[in-house]
């Protein structure tokens, strides 16, 4: 009868974050149906493995399923979007001081931001996703990501740099226009 | 504290991640210095940007469905298999074992419900009650150096009670409560008009340590535990606000190492 109060605690605890599972997948994937299989993947995994769960933050534990399921997905068919030279080009930038006053809320358009996210190498741009749209905790996200605390604190900071920089830069364009 | 330090540690306070020190440095030095709280500004409104934008995917219906009745399926199977497996036993056998079961379900279930639904209601009562009386603080001080040492010698534990003044939730009190059957500490805070009761007392051992969010009334009720200790934070605050609350009280016991 241990099954039957396990389910009943999976519905309870895992299930209602599809959507944050879903919303993770999408955003490491960029396609609709690949992103749903994903997740149907995870949920799978999860029901399980569920045993192993031990307490804690349901959702925290999913995601990091469904990290992994994406991740094993990228490693088997986009091995390109898994080694891009991201840090020289982020190096570039720190030295290179932004001017301060580039950022006008108002002019940032949904859609350049959307392209934005979409361009950052999915190791910053996950961090992204988990602390801006899930609002998880460092330490949330490290044992989401299996990087350190430290890590996701530079990965943060570098990926919001880059995000500036990519706007501003389109801002700076459309002027000359 | 000087630019290349507080550049440094600048994500981790806009993510509320420092502990108090970290967080005061930083701000102080955001006071007198243009530059970095430019750069401050800037990141501020990227965040704004993408927290407000339509950047939220949300799972299309089908996939909910599909998954609905995939785990019961995977569940169906498990149950199939057990019931193969009695084939063998007498009906007597299986009578007596789902008498036997009903009679697990029933002391399984029925506490755990009864104390699910009453103790939010309790907690809710409680708040209620501390903004109707004129009795919402015992000692009202805005040191947490003051309200945690007033609890030692009424409690046989020690409620954390941190100062988050500087994020916007000023410190009110501490009062004596009595909630689950024991006297609790409640640890009063404001953020612009409302009231936040937090309510701390030991955990027993057989709760779940996962956070759960509740709304009775009109009010929102976080729960969680940690280090030992049950949480219930309520206040008529949005649920936004009263999820920051809770996690600087979380993020501010624990605090980021470096």
């Amino acid at each position: 009868m241990e099954k039957h109060d396990q389910r009943l605690r999976f519905e309870q605890l895992i299930l209602p974050h599809l959507d944050a599972a879903y919303n993770l997948a999408y955003w490491l994937i960029h396609n609709d149906q690949d992103a749903q299989d994903m997740v149907q993947e995870a949920y799978l995994r999860a029901f399980r493995f569920f045993q192993g769960f031990r307490g804690g933050d349901g959702r925290v534990w999913l995601l990091t399923i469904v990290r992994n399921t994406c991740y094993t997905w990228l490693q088997q068919r986009r091995t390109d979007e898994l080694t891009i030279p991201f840090e020289e080009e982020l190096h570039d930038l720190e030295c290179d001081a932004l001017n301060p006053e580039v950022l006008h809320l108002h002019r940032i358009d949904q859609q350049r931001l959307k392209d934005a996210l979409g361009a950052l190498p999915v190791e910053f741009r996950e961090v992204m996703i988990l602390r801006e749209l899930e609002e998880l905790s460092y330490k949330e996200i490290s044992a989401v990501a299996h990087v350190p605390l430290g890590t996701v604190m530079s990965r943060l900071a570098r990926a919001r740099k880059w995000l500036q920089r990519y706007l501003a830069d389109e801002m700076n364009e459309e002027k000359k226009i | 504290m000087n630019c290349t330090e507080t550049q440094r540690l600048l994500h981790a306070y806009i993510d509320v991640e420092l502990d108090m020190m970290d967080t005061l440095e930083v701000e102080q030095h955001l006071q007198k210095c243009p530059t970095c709280l430019a750069i401050y500004n800037n990141d501020q409104a990227l965040r704004t940007a993408v927290k407000t934008g339509s950047l939220y995917f949300q799972a299309p219906e089908k996939l909910r469905k599909r998954i609905r009745s995939s785990i019961p399926k995977a569940n169906k199977a498990a149950l199939l298999a057990q019931a193969v497996s009695w084939r063998g036993l007498s009906v007597a056998a299986v009578l007596l074992f789902v008498m036997l079961f009903a009679a697990w379900g029933i002391t399984r279930f029925w506490p755990a419900y009864i104390a699910g639904i009453s103790l939010p209601q309790e907690v809710l009562a409680a708040h209620v009650r501390s903004l109707m009386a004129s009795h919402l603080v015992d000692v009202p001080s805005s040191d947490q150096h003051t309200v945690k040492p007033w609890f030692d010698g009424k409690l046989d534990f020690s409620p954390s009670v941190v100062d988050l003044a500087s994020q916007g939730f000023p410190l009110l009190g501490g009062r004596l409560d009595y909630l689950d059957n024991r006297p609790v500490a409640a640890v009063v805070y404001r953020h612009q008009k409302h009231i936040i009761n937090l309510f701390i007392w030991p955990a027993t051992q057989d709760e779940g340590s996962e956070t759960n969010t509740t709304t009775l009334q009109g009010y929102h009720l976080i729960h969680w535990k940690e280090s030992g200790m049950t949480y219930w934070a309520i206040s008529d605050l949005n649920l936004n606000e009263l999820q920051t609350f809770v996690q600087l009280v979380q993020s501010s016991s624990g605090g980021l190492p470096h």
